[in-house]
């Protein structure tokens, strides 16, 4: 059993924290204030080879392995959650399951595209009326000779309105219940694809959130995923490798939340000394760094599995819930340690805060992931 | 005779490269003139000023004034605009014909390009970049008792130590080290502009100068970089070095740099001096590189500085606590500017800052 | 065409500086960084292969942990490094490290259109010596403190700073020029450049790699070859403790430019 990073696991994690500390830290107040999605950032992602990480060498990736890549974006999220959703989702929402499933061709056309191509993904599972349900989806895909005609609209897409690529699923036959959802690879200019709403979110303003559409979208018969009826399961099985990313990325904002508290309570002074001389932050401090730690073995176990190839269901549900839960108890407790400031903007820990709370949410709610850990073993 | 770096006795006499640019001469070269003289005279030699350069004798006597007794005059064509090359060639030959037993640079990005050139030739030992100078070991130990934490008297000394010692800064002036070339000579030593005091200019001195030409051989062969072009810097650079009040930021102005500046500015134009910054402001782009003020920028020592939103790395404060007077505003009381710091105020800059400025001018005009 | 790049391990003196109670730096206990003027040198190195497809070597002399730089700055880009290490090396000043270099660079080859880049200076010694008495020892012209580096055909250009503006230097290579932060920007590692980092050639030059050179000789490398010696090292006293006003209102600015004029500083 070997707890420590390999070389070039550490050697990710120290040039993550360079990256971020230089160039996402600096803007992540002003992204968050404007909304507007970091397109300079996210360039010099690619340009480093942090999108698509993960992609082999062969189709012109890094073959970075999947604790590197859980590093990645933990050490992004510390100081611009918004940055890590965004790699999160390219990495493991879109090139994960054409990696998995994606046919030679498949493979050879799109993996490139995802790295060097410069091109973002998306993920669109999520319907008005189907959510943790995803059984109830509506959005259809009738084959119609040599393609499939999509209806219907995915709400919630992260990425949605900058990806150029999007792995969707939708009912090639609605009789069917979960047994009648396929996963399509589809691109943004396939005729009938647009854009819906743009969501304003409470937290994550950096981070592309809306609606796509699709009317009478034509989708090539040779843009399957997978096997048709089979989508069910590519959705969970990318959601699996999902949420070892939202566990990175929640950790990351851990983090980034007991850094700044840390730093604001050597210096602030009430009472004569500095308030990091009570035992009362101290004791928060300690708290805080236990669950970070008790985190981060859960998360790299889980993407150490998933790198080992075994199964890894129950542990990626396992780090995502600890380390959701967590960000959100350690962010509150930060913005109460800083008080008043802590609750202006002059301080990132407020929206950290509000960072977190997504955590919670999506690619499964602290619930569903109680049902998966639960399922796992009753 | 062959030229023997070893032969200790041989050499004899205190020189200073004395850099000129474009016919002038710099600041600095007066600055080691003064401090040579002191040097010379411990020894009881002569103080000879070593100046390159095609038509610079009109300037030579000027030297004379702060102490040379002797100009070394190199002139030719060649030596128009500086090159590495050149100046090597004239300076390593001229060495080893007169052997001079101390040769001191000043630490100017040409004292700094040609000094270890020169090192490496006549294989002897430079010390880079000093901000003190001692042979007596007897003045040596005043210095450290004063200058360091050492416990002078507990330590053996020899006290016929002839050795120039060259105190410098160390790690980013975390430690200061005293280095000697006991065996080699001349000792060379590059020394820091704007640490080194002046003397009064004495116009009998200058008059009774002495100019001597060496014989040296130079052709264009023998230099392989070709000067394009000089150019003097567009804007006009801060001189922080001779100011005598400076008004400094640091990392404390982020969360309004044009503000934070403007406070500065206000503040300095208040004084009646200059503002310059921590290597924060200048690495993140905030002042130009002029303005920096610490280990790897100038060394300062107005008459008052101030530092507002500096931390006090101790590569800044290496820079500045030689000024007589500090005033430190950050909003940190356990940051390490307030160690070193006459009058500190916990306070936010940018709050504190305006307030300063109007109570500077209120006393002002009280008076 | 070929570029070295000779960097230097330090420890970082930006944070925490701990001192030994002689007075010598307490190396183990501080982090190490590639020398930030170095990563600028490392920075042009790779900017020039970019357009010209030149081959990137990087060389240090340190003790084997050293290796962990190396293997970032290959991460970052470059082809191959060279470790140059070995017990005899230790003690040398910048006379003696520059011998050693020197040797170094003529075993890795210095070929009619090559360069070699080196840092500024070091944040550890700020003497900016060794670029300069590496040029010297391979008998090669130098440009130091460059801000600008163009390369064309068997020369290259060079905006070389003065302290009031600066200088343009055409030099025939081969020839070393010294970097300063100004020059550029130096990149990040990239991943596929941390994945390939530890599958790239690094070799070890120890003292019998070295040793048939004219320049590696035990009296002039190392301890016992250096010019200079270090006399005393000590630490400077702190300053006494000024005074620290109360309040940060108008009464204590008033109170401050009152002791100001009483003193006569304003």
């Amino acid at each position: 059993m070997d707890f420590n990073l390999t070389k070039e696991q550490a050697m990710v994690q120290k040039m993550m924290h360079d990256f971020t500390e230089n160039e996402v830290k600096p803007i992540a107040a002003e992204t968050d204030r404007t909304s507007e999605y970091p397109a300079e950032t996210i360039d010099k992602l690619f340009r480093y080879g942090v999108m698509g990480m993960g992609i082999p060498k062969e189709y012109g990736g890094a073959g970075a392995d999947d604790v590197s890549c859980a590093i990645a974006i933990e050490e992004l999220s510390k100081y611009c959650a918004s940055t890590g959703d965004i790699v999160a989702t390219h990495n493991g929402l879109c090139v994960g399951p054409i990696l998995a499933k994606g046919t030679p061709e498949q493979k050879a056309k799109y993996l490139p595209m995802l790295c060097s191509g410069k091109k973002v993904g998306a993920f669109a599972l999520t319907e008005p009326n189907a959510g943790s349900d995803a059984s109830k989806g509506t959005t259809t895909a009738i084959l119609d000779g040599d393609h499939y005609v999509m209806n219907g609209s995915k709400i919630f897409i992260t990425n949605g309105y900058v990806a150029d690529i999007f792995v969707v699923f939708a009912m090639t036959d609605p009789s069917k219940g979960t047994k009648g959802i396929s996963a399509f690879i589809v691109e943004k200019d396939f005729p009938g694809f647009s854009i819906g709403k743009h969501e304003e979110k409470m937290g994550l303003h950096g981070s592309p959130t809306a609606e796509i559409v699709f009317t009478d979208c034509i989708v090539p018969k040779e843009n399957l995923l997978g096997v048709e009826g089979k989508g069910f399961g590519i959705a969970m099985a990318t959601l699996d490798g999902g949420r070892i990313g939202i566990a990175a990325q929640a950790l990351g904002i851990a983090e980034g939340a007991m850094a700044e508290a840390m730093e604001f309570t050597k210096s602030r002074v009430q009472f004569g000394k500095p308030i990091n001389k009570f035992q009362n932050t101290q004791f928060k401090f300690a708290d805080m760094e236990v669950a970070i730690n008790a985190g981060k073995y859960l998360t790299y176990a889980a993407a150490s599995k998933k790198g080992e190839g075994k199964r890894f269901t129950k542990d990626a549900a396992m780090a995502k819930l600890f380390c959701s839960e967590n960000a959100m108890k350690i962010t509150t407790e930060a913005v109460q340690m800083l008080g008043g400031y802590g609750y202006t903007k002059d301080y990132p820990v407020e929206r950290m805060m509000r960072d977190a709370k997504i955590t919670e949410i999506y690619e499964g709610t602290s619930e569903v992931q109680r049902i998966v850990i639960s399922s796992n073993i009753l | 005779m062959e030229y023997n770096n070893t032969d200790l006795a041989a050499f004899k006499n205190v020189w200073v490269f004395c850099e000129q640019r474009q016919g002038k001469l710099m600041p600095t070269d007066f600055e080691l003139i003064s401090e040579g003289r002191k040097l010379a005279d411990e020894l009881g030699v002569k103080l000879c000023g070593l100046l390159l350069g095609d038509k610079v004798e009109g300037i030579a006597k000027e030297l004379g004034g702060y102490g040379a007794d002797e100009v070394i005059l190199c002139e030719s064509e060649l030596l128009k605009n500086y090159t590495t090359d050149a100046y090597a060639k004239v300076i390593c030959d001229v060495v080893k014909d007169l052997k001079p037993e101390i040769v001191l640079f000043g630490a100017t990005n040409i004292g700094r390009d040609i000094a270890p050139r020169c090192a490496a030739r006549l294989h002897t030992g430079l010390c880079a970049d000093c901000t003190h100078l001692d042979i007596d070991v007897a003045k040596y130990k005043e210095f450290l008792k004063t200058n360091s934490t050492l416990d002078v008297e507990a330590s053996q000394w020899d006290m016929e130590d002839r050795n120039l010692k060259m105190t410098r800064p160390a790690f980013g002036g975390h430690l200061m080290a005293t280095i000697i070339c006991p065996r080699f000579r001349p000792s060379m030593a590059t020394v820091r502009p704007g640490v080194m005091k002046k003397a009064e200019f004495d116009q009998k001195k200058a008059d009774a100068l002495k100019i001597t030409r060496p014989s040296f051989k130079l052709e264009a062969s023998d230099i392989l970089t070709d000067v394009l072009k000089v150019e003097k810097a567009a804007k006009q650079l801060v001189d922080l070095i001779g100011a005598d009040f400076i008004v400094s930021v640091g990392r404390g102005i982020a969360a309004d740099v044009e503000k934070g500046i403007k406070i500065a500015e206000d503040l300095a134009a208040e004084l009646g001096g200059v503002v310059g910054g921590s290597r924060a402001a200048i690495d993140s782009g905030w002042l130009s590189a002029d303005r920096q003020v610490g280990q790897t920028g100038k060394t300062v020592h107005p008459k008052v500085y101030v530092a507002l939103g500096i931390s006090g790395a101790i590569q800044h404060k290496v820079g500045m606590q030689d000024s007589e007077c500090i005033i430190a505003v950050n909003k940190n009381s356990a940051a390490p500017i307030f160690e070193v710091a006459d009058y500190g105020i916990t306070g936010d800059l940018f709050s504190v800052g305006p307030m300063l400025v109007e109570a500077i001018k209120a006393a002002k005009e009280a008076k | 065409m070929k570029i070295i790049v000779c960097v230097k391990q330090v420890p970082d003196t930006s944070g925490k500086v701990a001192v030994n109670p002689d007075g010598t730096l307490n190396r183990a206990s501080m982090p190490t960084i590639t020398n930030p003027d170095d990563m600028n040198a490392v920075e042009a190195a790779l900017a020039l292969k970019d357009n010209t497809g030149a081959e990137v070597v990087v060389v240090t002399m340190g003790p084997p942990p050293a290796e962990g730089m190396l293997r970032e700055l290959l991460a970052m880009g470059a082809d191959r490094a060279v470790l140059v290490s070995g017990r005899e090396f230790g003690g040398s000043d910048t006379y003696a490290t520059s011998q050693i270099l020197a040797a170094a660079i003529k075993k890795i080859g210095i070929d009619k259109d090559d360069v070699i880049f080196c840092g500024r200076q070091a944040i550890d010694g700020d003497t900016a010596q060794v670029g300069p008495q590496i040029a010297e020892k391979l008998e090669i012209p130098q440009v130091s403190y460059a801000a600008d580096i163009k390369k064309d055909g068997n020369s290259i250009t060079v905006k070389r700073m003065l302290e009031d503006g600066f200088m343009e230097i055409k030099v025939q290579t081969p020839c070393l020029v010294t970097c300063i932060k100004e020059l550029n920007e130096p990149r990040y590692m990239s991943i596929g450049g941390i994945m390939d980092a530890y599958s790239k050639e690094m070799q070890v030059f120890d003292y019998e790699t070295l040793k048939d050179d004219p320049l590696i000789d035990p009296s002039t490398i190392g301890l016992k070859g250096s010019p200079t010696n270090i006399f005393k090292s000590f630490t400077p006293p702190q300053k006494g403790a000024g005074m620290m006003l109360e309040g940060a209102d108008k009464n204590t600015c008033a109170k401050l430019a009152g002791i100001l004029a009483e003193k006569h500083i304003i």
